[in-house]
């Protein structure tokens, strides 16, 4: 490694007040209410009378920095030097007239070509991962699922008809940076870690015994060697202890599946947050497109858009319809890996004689 | 560096697939980009293998500044035979402008950093809230590092330590924000920034700061401090928009989409009238009626914040949803900010002490109880914190306990002591 420059500058986070548009540093915390104008289009309207029109594009989020200076170049020409992203890697492009919106809507067209959407009862852009661009653990792609998805629920993302806005997260391992999700897509490994015994890192030994939430995991003595074994019967194929050590290969590109899960809110609007729940598990991990991804989650969309009522988040939609309706109208079969063996495993249980029939 | 990459022909016909349909492609920016940048062809290349042979070719290693443990995720490639320019091609994560706001200028200097350094590669965002530089490798990280702090930015935020804070647009630009995040999340990030730097917690720990309980920026699940924007009485109402929005939309949109979801039915229609009154007391703060009728109701004036704690995904007990720490707190004044800052030192300070390696609050609060955890803190325990008390009758009460003689050990060893000998001195 070569010689490091650096001394601790604890500089800490940029100087935001510098990176707001006008209009949002006249009326900060000055803000009355917002509207959509259409799909893409919010207007905020201050107190002051003051308006800010924002844009909001779907972005791939991974992108060149050719790329980012023709959002610079946008922004220049129409926001007077401003912009933000959002929590789901959109960008918000803004202005003060309305008589601005349509130009920036064709420069957004013309320049990036990027989607105007992801506003209120919508498909929002897709919170991902790594993925095989850039992370060491992996069993699928991350940004180009979700292209390859993106592309098939164009029209959700550009329209607002559905009961209510839609969060979709994909995780390439159960690490799951990308969260919880209204549905959420995960890569699902079948067997226990598969030890590389000559490459155990010795250094990480009692961490990666410490990590395993299954103690499964011992140290043992292989060819003299120090190294661990796994008790197979208590492994939950997890894969932590190959985030720990790269010599606990978990991942299999032959038997690793895809499961998706539903009903993650983390807003509080209405019911208390909620994780996500199995939905459909043992779907194929194929590249480059993952047809049989995008088929499952529309049909868990199109059952939504029909049967839920307005406000309802895909979890609040099944709250009221059941469960057994859900599996009923999006064809998944219900099977007893359905069944929680977790820590919350009794809560999930249908404790009571209520029972739809 | 990327500049001086080997020419190689692109081959990705797994990836030209990802070429066609409407939402935008990161292969053709990067293939267009590789032309700058030719080392982009070798990550193609060795992505489109990925694609072919459903395996992973990166490898993870540790790099780090001198006097920062975190900021610089190193990835080496195991096809670097094959791909030279991948031997090291690292991410370097930046601390993000609090709401992801940027000027123009700030942001070209990011683009121009990462070109510059390396293979200029950016994400807007990581799912930790920083912007990812990718692609340096070793020397390029530590200038880019150099470039970043020289322009003003900061690094850091992997390891066992804080990470970098994320928050909501808040005040900035939504009416619903109760505090402000923007304000909140720098002071956070700028006084805790050595913990940012140099991992020296037990395990990692995670902020997330939204200003309403719509909760934009995932802080509830994804953080293991949320702070979460509410206000204690009145709810403001503009009767006459009810009356506009009752007659825009009709009696019934009103019941169905207002009245009824009213998760603690506090709202009662006035139908003669056309208005509302909301039973302030039991109001949750959930933010349905105000999102549904953003003109006519708005947040009370007693304005201020939530604390949570123990959010985290799955790894290693299952996922863990933060609960309410702090039922209120004023977030007004920089005094607030700092009691804020302290409080949070002291919670820290508990965890840290007696958290087991690799342990994140909402599992170190899972093992000892809740209620051991807030007694550790000297936090009074709040009705609120809970949905219902515990219906498990097995109870060490302390002051029930027959006293002991001078000198003996305490009855009952707070269940967080690994070693209950030690419990003399707690
Ligand atoms: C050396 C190992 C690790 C590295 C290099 C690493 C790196 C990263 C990166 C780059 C991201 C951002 C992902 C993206 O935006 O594409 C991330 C996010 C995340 N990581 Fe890790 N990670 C590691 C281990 C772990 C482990 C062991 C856990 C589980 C405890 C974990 C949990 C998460 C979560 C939950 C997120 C999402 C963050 C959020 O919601 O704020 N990571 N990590
Ligand atoms: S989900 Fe897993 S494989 Fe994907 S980026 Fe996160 S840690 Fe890496
Ligand atoms: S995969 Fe999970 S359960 Fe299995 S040994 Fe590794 S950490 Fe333990
Ligand atoms: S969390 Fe609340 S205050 Fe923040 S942006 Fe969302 S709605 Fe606005
Ligand atoms: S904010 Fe929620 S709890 Fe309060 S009155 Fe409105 S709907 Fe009811």
């Amino acid at each position: 490694m070569s010689e490091t420059k650096l001394a601790p500058r604890d500089q800490g986070a940029p100087d935001y007040t510098k990176f707001l548009h006008p209009v949002m540093v006249d009326n900060y915390g000055e803000w009355d209410y917002h509207e959509r104008i259409k799909p893409g289009v919010l207007v905020h309207v201050a107190k002051s009378g003051d308006k800010l029109f924002t844009v909001r594009a779907g972005s791939p989020r991974t992108m060149s920095a050719d790329t980012v200076r023709i959002i610079c170049e946008i922004a220049d020409q129409h926001c007077e030097g401003f912009l933000r992203f959002t929590t789901r890697c959109n960008v918000e492009f803004m202005c003060r007239e309305e008589s601005e919106v349509e130009p920036l809507i064709a420069t957004i067209g013309e320049k990036l070509g990027w989607p105007l959407g992801g506003t209120g009862p919508s498909v929002s852009n897709i919170a991902h991962t790594q993925g095989w661009l850039h992370c060491n653990l992996p069993g699928s792609d991350a940004a180009g699922s979700t292209k390859a998805l993106m592309d098939d629920l164009i029209a959700d993302f550009t329209q607002e008809d559905l009961p209510n806005r839609v969060h979709i997260s994909s995780s390439c391992c159960q690490i799951n940076c990308a969260s919880h999700g209204d549905i959420s897509i995960i890569v699902q490994h079948h067997h226990a870690p598969r030890i590389d015994h000559n490459n155990m890192q010795i250094c990480e030994l009692p961490k990666v015994v410490a990590i395993c939430p299954a103690a499964a995991i011992r140290p043992k003595l292989v060819n003299g060697k120090e190294s661990v074994e796994i008790v197979e019967e208590k492994c939950m194929y997890c894969g932590a202890c190959h985030g720990q050590c790269p010599s606990m290969e978990i991942r299999d590109s032959e038997t690793d599946t895809l499961s998706i899960w539903v009903g993650g809110k983390m807003s509080n609007a209405r019911s208390a947050p909620t994780f996500m729940k199995l939905a459909v598990w043992g779907i194929p991990n194929t590249p480059p497109r993952w047809p049989e991804v995008s088929e499952a989650v529309k049909k868990i969309l199109s059952a939504y858009k029909e049967t839920g009522k307005p406000w309802e988040r895909v979890g609040e939609w099944i709250d009221r319809i059941g469960w057994a309706k859900f599996f009923e109208l999006t064809g998944f079969p219900f099977t007893r890996y359905h069944i929680d063996d977790g820590p919350e495993a009794l809560s999930t249980l249908n404790r009571s004689a209520m029972v739809r029939l | 560096m990327g500049n001086d990459a080997k020419k190689m022909v692109m081959n990705t016909p797994m990836l030209d697939e990802l070429e066609s349909g409407p939402w935008p492609s990161f292969i053709t920016d990067l293939k267009k980009y590789s032309e700058k940048r030719p080392v982009i062809t070798q990550l193609l290349n060795q992505l489109n293998d990925s694609y072919e042979t459903k395996w992973n070719y990166w490898q993870g290693k540790i790099i780090n500044c001198s006097g920062y443990g975190g900021g610089i995720i190193a990835r080496v490639s195991d096809k670097s035979d094959v791909y030279p320019d991948l031997a090291n091609f690292h991410t370097v994560r930046v601390i993000e402008p609090p709401g992801w706001v940027y000027s123009t200028d700030a942001l070209r200097n990011i683009a121009d950093i990462a070109e510059r350094n390396g293979a200029g590669i950016i994400q807007l965002h990581g799912m930790s809230g920083d912007i990812l530089l990718l692609g340096f490798d070793d020397e390029g990280s530590l200038q880019c590092c150099e470039d970043l702090m020289n322009d003003g930015w900061d690094i850091g935020g992997s390891g066992a330590a804080m990470r970098t804070l994320q928050c909501c647009v808040g005040q900035a630009r939504c009416e619903m924000a109760c505090y402000d995040t923007m304000k909140t999340t720098k002071h956070i990030t700028d006084t805790f920034i050595e913990y940012l730097h140099r991992p020296e917690f037990v395990y990692k720990c995670k902020f997330k700061l939204s200003g309403c309980g719509n909760d934009c920026a995932n802080a509830i699940v994804r953080s293991d401090l949320p702070i979460i924007g509410t206000w204690r009485g009145p709810m403001e109402i503009k009767q006459s928009e009810v009356a506009a929005f009752i007659d825009k939309k009709g009696l019934d949109y009103v019941i169905d989409n207002v009245i009824a979801r009213c998760p603690t039915n506090c709202i009662s229609l006035k139908t003669a009238t056309k208005e509302i009154e909301v039973d302030d007391a039991n109001c949750v703060h959930c933010m349905h009626c105000l999102n549904v009728m953003p003109k006519a109701l708005s947040p009370g004036k007693d304005k201020g914040v939530t604390i949570l704690v123990g959010g985290h995904r799955t790894l290693k007990i299952g996922d863990t949803m933060s609960s309410v720490l702090v039922p209120f707190m004023k977030l007004e004044t920089d005094e607030d900010l700092v009691k804020l800052t302290d409080f949070i030192d002291e919670v820290w300070e508990f965890w840290n002490d007696n958290g087991m390696d690799h342990e994140r609050i909402g599992e170190f609060i899972h093992r000892i109880g809740m209620g051991n955890f807030l007694k550790g803190c000297g936090i009074e325990p709040d009705p609120r914190m809970i949905r219902e008390p515990r219906t498990t009758s097995y109870i060490k009460f302390e002051e029930l306990a027959p006293s002991r003689m001078e000198g003996e050990r305490e009855q009952n060893p707070p269940v967080w002591n690994r070693e209950p000998e030690s419990s003399e001195t707690m």
